[in-house]
């Protein structure tokens, strides 16, 4: 009992080999992954790459044009310095988009896996992510802000439970979808119960789709939290925030824009890093698209 | 001599760096028909669209020459081909379902293609539509003309597919699989409708197909292909008994043809399953009544032999199937497997399956040894180290290297696959192993090894079997006894010998007619 097969074993390499060769060919997704390595470095050392404290006020140079000596982005009109504000605001933008991403996680994974593997459940989870879906985005956040009041704990806690129903409907699709394929097919036939066909199965299988909705839901975040904090309902100052800088800088618009450009582009920057990264991200884990070898 | 109609020359056809078509070569004289033969990925139907001009995305013609009346159309202009294509040279799509538009009215989507060539004015094209679905032997055709596809069976519309194909009366009909979406029977009205056609027109056929058979009940001339490159072309009756290259040899000797039956021992009389009286019915939503997949169906499967299911789609061979493994509760009946302890678990243990599509039924997350081990890991048997042995004792007997042990399935060949399902299938020892149409989806010599795997294992293992299958060629070479289901119904059942060389039942008889190269092989 020796046959061969005729047809001899496609090296295919390993699945995530695969997705990393995908994205680095897609020059989109390159640009998207810099900038993102960007940001995540400005975020993640920004106590260190910073020249000054970011609440510390320079009341003899307040409105201070970008480039001068001393401050490389200029000052704002307490005369703090714009840089390492925005690098602590960066830092602090990222901290809500990672938390309110991960509450957005824990919570509506298990949801939608429940929901799409048992119908009984499915109407009851469903309906409620169709209420909470019925109500914009921003507005579930507002309120959930208003109620809870300030601080950054709770504008990740309004952000990811706003998020939550587009999770749950993310991964109670893919359930559905993998809930007919044959592998489950053949689990039940092995006698399989539920918690293995769903963490075993379902759950590996979907990983692709979660991760890419984590991306869609992380800009979207960070936007949330520059127009929370914008509101007053997000950081509270002295807290550095972007969205309390612009809403600063506001004030101020008519002596100087700089303190609302830079902000700004930050803000800008990481959703864009984000958005690219996660649609090249998207095509890369497409199976779609990646059985061109088999031919 | 005349000129041939369609000549192609040392074609050789990329999709980016890697060659699809690597010198394949043939001749066309007009009227003649001719199949080009081969497993998947053997570069059949990429030579086809290359004749047309249709290679899909990163497919460019990169040598060799094709001419169509002494024209060369190798690398014709966009505008040249769509004058040909259509016009000139007509094309019989593989999925009928797929391939009509499902929102446009099927006398419109004929209609279409005769405008499309100025053959017509949008005007008279809709009466001539209605003459050619007419022709194309469609029942009451004013009134079909004007329903949607849905409305059409899968047959019907291949039919319509080959009224399109054949609407602008080309000189060169191209039918790529044609019918192998279809059931036997319809298969055998569709190939006789397409042949009488082209009789009459006068129309030459260039038939794509994997069955050799069909090729050489259907074609004139055969060509085999294999790894992109012709390996024997001639008469069909000469490629079929007297082959000459090697790869055909083994393609004619692995055709599940009805003259090879091995003899058949039966020991033992021991029913390991007994189904008996079993029926399912689905109600139908919204009009009430009741939909009966499967009924009153009993047959026993007998220790160390097969019991085979045959039927066409709709048959209830597989609710019948899903009813045995308990994955689909009866309506009525009982089906009891012996030697269990009579919980879901026991059951479950004794009784494993395999399934049809080798590419879904493993989960592509999982390693090979993870994916065999997890009826163990289910069940509770054996430890860690006891399991991972039982893997590479399981490999050898699939025939597969332990080595695989740690591939994913994306990195394994169709019929690799399917071995580790049965690996997978015989690690908790079952007594009976369901096969649901476990090699149709297998080219012919991957599917001929599969089936003397199982037989083998059979033997080694004192295996059961229960064989779900669409083919009875298939079954002859496998099956003890034999199940023939039509509309949820058993028509006729008993040892295979009985039923398949003196079958009592008509439909029974239809469905060996209508397998292709039944023929030319007795």
């Amino acid at each position: 009992m020796t046959a061969v097969d005729p047809v001899a074993p496609v090296a295919l390499g390993r699945v995530r080999g695969r997705v990393l060769r995908k994205l680095w060919h897609n020059p989109l997704g390159v640009v998207g992954g810099v900038l993102l390595l960007i940001v995540i470095v400005a975020g993640v050392f920004a106590p260190w790459l910073a020249p000054y404290p970011p609440s510390q006020v320079h009341f003899t140079t307040p409105f201070q044009q970008p480039f001068t000596v001393g401050f490389a982005l200029g000052t704002d009109d307490l005369g703090r310095d714009v840089l390492s504000r925005v690098l602590h605001g960066t830092r602090a933008s990222l901290e809500v988009g990672v938390l309110s991403v991960l509450l957005a996680v824990v919570v509506g994974v298990p949801l939608g896996l429940l929901a799409g593997y048992w119908r009984w459940l499915d109407a009851v989870v469903s309906r409620l992510a169709d209420v909470m879906l019925a109500f914009p985005f921003l507005i579930v956040a507002v309120g959930l802000a208003a109620i809870n009041g300030g601080g950054i704990g709770n504008a990740a806690i309004a952000l990811g439970i706003a998020n939550i129903p587009t999770m749950i409907r993310v991964v109670r699709a893919e359930t559905l979808r993998l809930k007919e394929s044959d592998f489950v097919l053949a689990a039940h036939t092995m006698d399989a119960g539920a918690g293995r066909i769903l963490g075993g199965h379902v759950l590996p299988n979907a990983l692709s789709a979660i991760i890419v909705q984590a991306t869609v839901i992380m800009p979207s975040a960070v936007l949330g939290e520059a127009i929370l904090s914008f509101l007053g309902l997000g950081i509270q100052p002295p807290d550095p925030s972007l969205g309390i800088m612009l809403s600063d800088a506001q004030q101020y618009l008519f002596r100087t824009v700089w303190p609302g450009v830079f902000p700004g582009i930050a803000i800008a920057l990481i959703c864009l890093g984000f958005n690219l990264f996660g649609d090249a991200l998207r095509d890369a884990l497409d199976p779609k698209t990646s059985h061109r070898e088999g031919r | 001599m005349t000129e041939p109609l369609l000549e192609v020359t040392d074609l050789q056809v990329s999709f980016g760096d890697v060659p699809a078509v690597r010198g394949a070569g043939l001749r066309l004289m007009p009227g003649e028909r001719v199949a080009v033969v081969g497993a998947s990925g053997s570069g059949k139907s990429t030579t086809a669209h290359a004749v047309m001009g249709l290679l899909p995305g990163a497919g460019r013609v990169t040598g060799g020459r094709i001419s169509f009346r002494g024209e060369d159309i190798t690398h014709a202009g966009e505008k040249r081909l769509c004058a040909l294509r259509g016009r000139q040279i007509g094309l019989v799509p593989q999925d009928p379902m797929s391939n009509l538009n499902p929102v446009a009215r099927i006398g419109r989507q004929v209609a279409e293609t005769l405008v499309a060539h100025g053959l017509a004015s949008r005007r008279e094209a809709k009466d001539r539509a209605v003459e050619i679905l007419a022709e194309a032997g469609l029942p009451d055709p004013g009134r079909r003309a004007r329903q949607y596809p849905h409305e059409f069976s899968g047959g019907m519309r291949q039919r319509v597919l080959i009224a399109i194909g054949l609407a602008c009366r080309p000189d060169l009909l191209i039918a790529d699989e044609p019918t192998s979406a279809l059931d036997v029977t319809v298969q055998r009205q569709i190939l006789d409708h397409l042949e009488k056609l082209t009789q009459d027109l006068g129309t030459a056929l260039l038939l794509v197909t994997h069955d050799l058979g069909l090729a050489a009940d259907r074609a004139d001339h055969v060509v085999v292909m294999s790894e992109g490159k012709v390996v024997e072309a001639g008469p069909a009756r000469q490629i079929l008994t007297a082959p000459d290259h090697d790869y055909t040899k083994r393609l004619v000797a692995a055709a599940p043809s009805l003259t090879t039956t091995p003899p058949r021992d039966r020991r033992t009389a021991e029913p390991v399953l007994e189904v008996v009286g079993v029926s399912k019915e689905y109600r139908i939503r919204g009009g009430g009544g009741a939909l009966r997949a499967a009924d009153d169906v009993s047959f026993t499967v007998q220790r160390g032999q097969t019991t085979a299911i045959v039927g066409e789609s709709g048959s209830g061979k597989t609710t019948t199937a899903h009813m045995v493994l308990g994955l689909v509760t009866p309506t009525a009946g009982t089906i009891r497997l012996n030697g269990t302890d009579g919980t879901r678990r026991g059951r479950r243990r004794a009784m494993q399956a395999v399934f049809q599509d080798p590419y879904g039924s493993l989960d592509p997350m999982f390693t090979v040894e993870r994916l065999i081990t997890e009826p163990l890991r289910i069940f509770g048997i054996g430890d860690r180290a006891s399991r991972r042995a039982r893997v590479s004792q399981l490999l050898d007997q699939v025939g597969l290297s332990p080595a695989m042990a740690q591939r994913y399935p994306n990195e394994l060949s169709g019929g690799q696959r399917q071995r580790v399902a049965i690996a997978r299938a015989l690690a908790p020892e079952p007594r009976l192993v369901v096969c649901d149409e476990a090699v149709s989806a297998l080219d012919v010599l991957v599917q001929d090894q599969i089936l003397r795997l199982l037989e083998n294992l059979q033997r080694e293992l004192g295996l059961s079997y229960l064989f779900i299958s669409h083919d009875l060629a298939v079954v002859r070479s496998i099956a003890h006894d034999v199940v023939v289901m039509r509309g949820g119904r058993v028509v006729e059942q008993g040892p295979v010998g009985q039923v398949l060389d003196s079958p009592a039942d008509p439909y029974t008889r239809q469905l060996l007619d209508a397998i292709p190269g039944a023929t030319v092989f007795s």
